[in-house]
């Protein structure tokens, strides 16, 4: 037994000397293409943080002269094209990649090739984004990201208001890569569906599945569109079409309901799959089982379907009626209710538990105050007239780096911290991540709180610079220093992810000892994912396992 | 005028003139009140919830002395579920309802008959104002008539753009309403205190998006008239200032802008007229002193870069000359 043990704490297969670019550039394994996912998603959030910073160094005090109007707009623009389509989507996707087939008992996705396929995708859309930095205006390396916003409303994409290639870069990078995200979907999706272990019905799917399959779902509904209008825009600029070309009758709201129909989905295609690793962090740090499996499942769903009809709150200041404003406003706030049972569910797992603050529940506590307050500031802005003042200023960038970073990030650094034993076999350093941990809750709470305060005082967003004279100096400069401290707890975090991978003790099948079906296996897992397909009896196998006198199956 | 705002800001934050905390006009009033009705209740979810997730953390934290067994596993409860479906349902109907009614109240009847009304244009970068029934056009500074409270106008403001979407916000007057290409729209404010009012394009419209600053003058009615009368005139053109007008016209100025009672009648850029009634240049972003304004016409580039004014290439006399001539359009 001793024996056994030893052997399976190692990978069986050595990784050889030989196993070296070319395995992984033509791999179709699962798990090698949700590491590069992530490789990838960590790559562009170096080069996404950094405009960031150079962003915040510019609006460091009124009339700063760091960098020219239209190299902020490029950055401005790059950045959170960047952010969300080359950090926040691939991060997520390199997870389920990874996760899903273990978790549901599986040794691979339902197509490892198309997945490799998407993967690639993917990496060369951002590539031919950053590609425009040289290109926009043929090669002489003039520097020419597109300035157009990541909204890119209409007309300024129109061929009058965009010269050159850099639009047409952003245009066709977001095609490739929402290509290559549609179908990671399909995938997900097929997997989930087709290729579960013996015993797993749906209603014993871990919620990660579940809620990775909600996300798939949405993705394929949000994504369409967005590529739909993309080559709206194409046919505008290079075949003489007129959808969004005021200047020839066409409509610049048009271009509005389409990117929002994809925009605001596409909040919801990134927060599900970290509501994923809250999930199944929260329960395993409370020693509890999830409370209202049920309930949570029903939550995401009803959030999903929910998110597809509340785009136009984003278009309140657009001159909408009062009929269409009401309904918007009604369904943005429905969505509270949901998201609500979400957190009520996950306090109520912690409550009457033993919980244990290591680092992946450190980053899912920061997630579960962060995100309630963004959701708050949510509640605030699904007000239409709250949003006929506060929309298109400061407060609307505070809200959504609450919800994409104090949320999404957080909760990612948890399922990071969490799964990177069993990814990488070894622990990582546990000091260096509470330093990552709270040097990030400083930064990050220096930047984002006082971001509100210009909101409420008329600064609009997108600007490259402002008066003296209108109160918002102070709170600029503290963002500034916010950003800088978010830096270097960014740099911890790459120290450890690279230091432990060397250096850090050897991780064992269950460091956590959890109870779904990846800590069964070895870490990292072998190709083939496990020797024998498992069979489940519950929603916890592992806890059945290790509780034969009170098992799970017993009470689902 | 800069200073007249100060006495009404809100004490808690650092008094600024573009606060959304020190309404001036209706709109901006409904607004303040309903959001002191969303930040209570927020405010209140907040502290509860907050205050639940940190006291499990304390309450149900690993002990120091734990004996290692699994806590008991509670796999739900219907009715717990159930209480906290209904109570923020409900808590958002509050919310939906409030809303709803400044939204109502807001856009009812919003083309009140007898309101002052002005064509607003937005440009890449600047504003152009057109008062159709005064038959008066300027740039970059709305004037508007102080509303009596006994007998209360409204001022209606026509939205519409030239090139690509901007967004009129002056957050003492009323929340922002977008300028789009092709989709007219509508707002309006009704202040009462005299006053500059401040506030910026607030949807990114180009390079220079963050130098399309808005100035509101809100005069007496009186004053305000007295103005408009003036506005309405030609160009007074003096005998000393000939020679810059002659190059005015000889070079292309004359194809963008209007001087009221000369040739000049451009439409792309600001109407020229009455150019020394304003305070500022460009779009609010320099005083309008004669150095300034120098400086504008020599290189408009260097004070906002990516503007659409072309440097003319005029050597320092031709300057002076066609400065001399724009100083005397009061």
């Amino acid at each position: 037994m001793a024996m056994q043990s030893m052997t399976l704490s190692r990978p069986p297969v050595a990784r050889s000397r030989t196993d070296g670019l070319y395995e992984w550039v033509t791999t179709v394994d699962h798990k090698r293409i949700g590491v590069m996912y992530v490789l990838l998603a960590l790559g562009f959030l170096v080069i996404g943080g950094l405009e960031a910073a150079a962003m915040r160094l510019q609006l460091i005090r009124p009339h700063a002269d760091y960098v020219s109007p239209r190299v902020f707009n490029q950055i401005m623009t790059m950045h959170g094209t960047t952010m969300i389509f080359f950090v926040a989507m691939p991060l997520l996707f390199g997870f389920i990649n990874y996760l899903v087939p273990l978790m549901i008992g599986a040794r691979d996705m339902a197509f490892p090739r198309l997945n490799a396929f998407s993967f690639w995708l993917t990496a060369f859309g951002g590539l031919l984004l950053y590609y425009s930095v040289i290109g926009g205006y043929g090669l002489y390396g003039d520097g020419n990201a597109p300035e157009v916003g990541w909204w890119a409303y209409a007309p300024l994409t129109a061929r009058a208001f965009s010269r050159g290639h850099s639009s047409d870069y952003w245009t066709l990078s977001l095609l490739v890569s929402g290509f290559g995200t549609i179908l990671t979907s399909i995938n997900i999706i097929a997997s989930v569906l087709c290729t579960r272990c013996r015993g797993m019905t749906l209603g014993k799917m871990p919620l990660f599945a579940w809620m990775s399959a909600t996300m798939a779902v949405l993705a394929i509904l949000a994504i369409a569109p967005l590529t739909a209008a993309q080559m709206m825009l194409m046919v505008d600029r290079y075949l003489g079409g007129h959808f969004f070309d005021t200047q020839a009758g066409g409509s610049a709201v048009l271009w509005m309901h389409f990117f929002w129909i994809f925009g605001h989905p596409e909040v919801y295609v990134l927060i599900v799959p970290t509501f994923a690793f809250v999930s199944e962090i929260i329960p395993v740090f409370s020693r509890k089982a999830m409370f209202g499996y049920p309930i949570m499942v029903a939550a995401t769903v009803t959030i999903a379907f929910i998110s597809l009809s509340v785009w136009a709150h984003h278009m309140f200041t657009v001159g909408m009626s009062a009929s269409s404003t009401t309904f918007f406003m009604i369904t943005t706030m429905a969505i509270s209710v949901p998201t609500g049972i979400k957190i009520f569910n996950w306090l109520a797992t912690m409550w009457g538990g033993k919980i244990s603050f290591k680092a992946p529940m450190l980053f899912c506590i920061g997630f579960l105050l962060q995100f309630l307050v963004a959701g708050l500031t949510g509640v605030m802005l699904a007000t239409a007239p709250l949003t006929w003042q506060l929309g298109n200023s400061y407060f609307v960038v505070a809200h959504f780096h609450y919800v994409i970073l104090g949320g999404i990030f957080f909760g990612t650094f948890g399922g990071f911290y969490y799964w990177y034993p069993k990814v990488v076999g070894r622990m990582y350093s546990g000091t260096l991540a509470r330093w990552h941990f709270w040097l990030f809750v400083i930064g990050f709470h220096l930047t984002f709180d006082f971001m509100h305060i210009p909101g409420f005082l008329g600064m609009p967003r997108r600007i490259y610079t402002y008066e003296p004279g209108r109160g918002w100096d102070v709170w600029n400069f503290i963002v500034a220093i916010g950003a800088a401290v978010q830096i270097v707890a960014t740099a911890v975090f790459i120290l450890n992810v690279l230091w432990s991978a060397r250096r850090g003790p050897l991780a064992g099948n269950d460091p956590w000892d959890a109870w779904t079906l990846e800590w069964s296996t070895t870490s990292p897992p072998p190709a083939y994912n496990f020797a024998t397909l498992p069979t489940v009896k519950s929603r916890r196998p592992l806890w059945d396992l290790k509780h034969p006198e009170d098992p799970d199956w017993k009470y689902e | 005028m800069d200073g007249a705002w100060n006495a009404h800001c809100t004490p808690m934050l650092p008094m600024s003139p573009t606060s959304i905390f020190s309404p001036e006009s209706t709109p901006a009033r409904w607004v303040f009140d309903l959001s002191l009705m969303v930040y209570t209740i927020t405010g209140v979810i907040f502290v509860v919830v907050f205050g639940l997730i940190i006291y499990a953390l304390v309450r149900f934290r690993k002990k120091a002395a734990d004996d290692g067994r699994e806590p008991p596993q509670i796999y739900g409860s219907r009715q717990i579920e159930l209480a906290w479906t209904i109570i923020p349902i409900l808590t958002v109907l509050v919310l939906f309802l409030a809303s709803a009614r400044v939204v109502a109240f807001t856009q009812r009847d919003s083309r009140r008959p007898g309101s002052l009304e002005v064509n607003v244009v937005g440009h890449q970068f600047w504003w152009e104002y057109r008062y159709p029934g005064l038959d008066v056009v300027t740039a970059n500074e709305l004037h508007v008539p102080a509303s009596d409270p006994a007998k209360p106008r409204r001022i209606l403001l026509h939205l519409y753009s030239a090139d690509v979407a901007h967004s009129f916000w002056i957050p003492r007057l009323a929340g922002k309403t977008d300028l789009i290409p092709n989709f007219p729209n509508i707002m309006w404010i009704d202040p009462e205190r005299p006053g500059l009012y401040l506030g910026q394009c607030a949807q990114f419209c180009g390079a220079q998006h963050a130098k399309m600053l808005l100035r509101v003058y809100v005069q007496t009615p009186e004053d305000f008239a007295k103005w408009a009368a003036a506005q309405k005139q030609p160009a007074q053109v003096n005998e000393g200032a000939l020679h810059g007008k002659e190059i005015f016209e000889r070079t292309a100025c004359m194809s963008c802008h209007t001087i009221a009672g000369t040739p000049a009648n451009g439409r792309f850029g600001p109407d020229l007229t009455h150019l020394m009634s304003r305070d500022t240049l460009a779009s609010g972003i320099a005083d309008n002193t004669r150095a300034n304004l120098r400086a504008w016409i020599k290189d408009p580039g260097a004070l906002k870069p990516a503007s659409l004014m072309p440097a003319m290439g005029l050597d320092d006399s031709e300057l002076d000359a066609v400065t001399d001539y724009l100083m005397t359009l009061r």
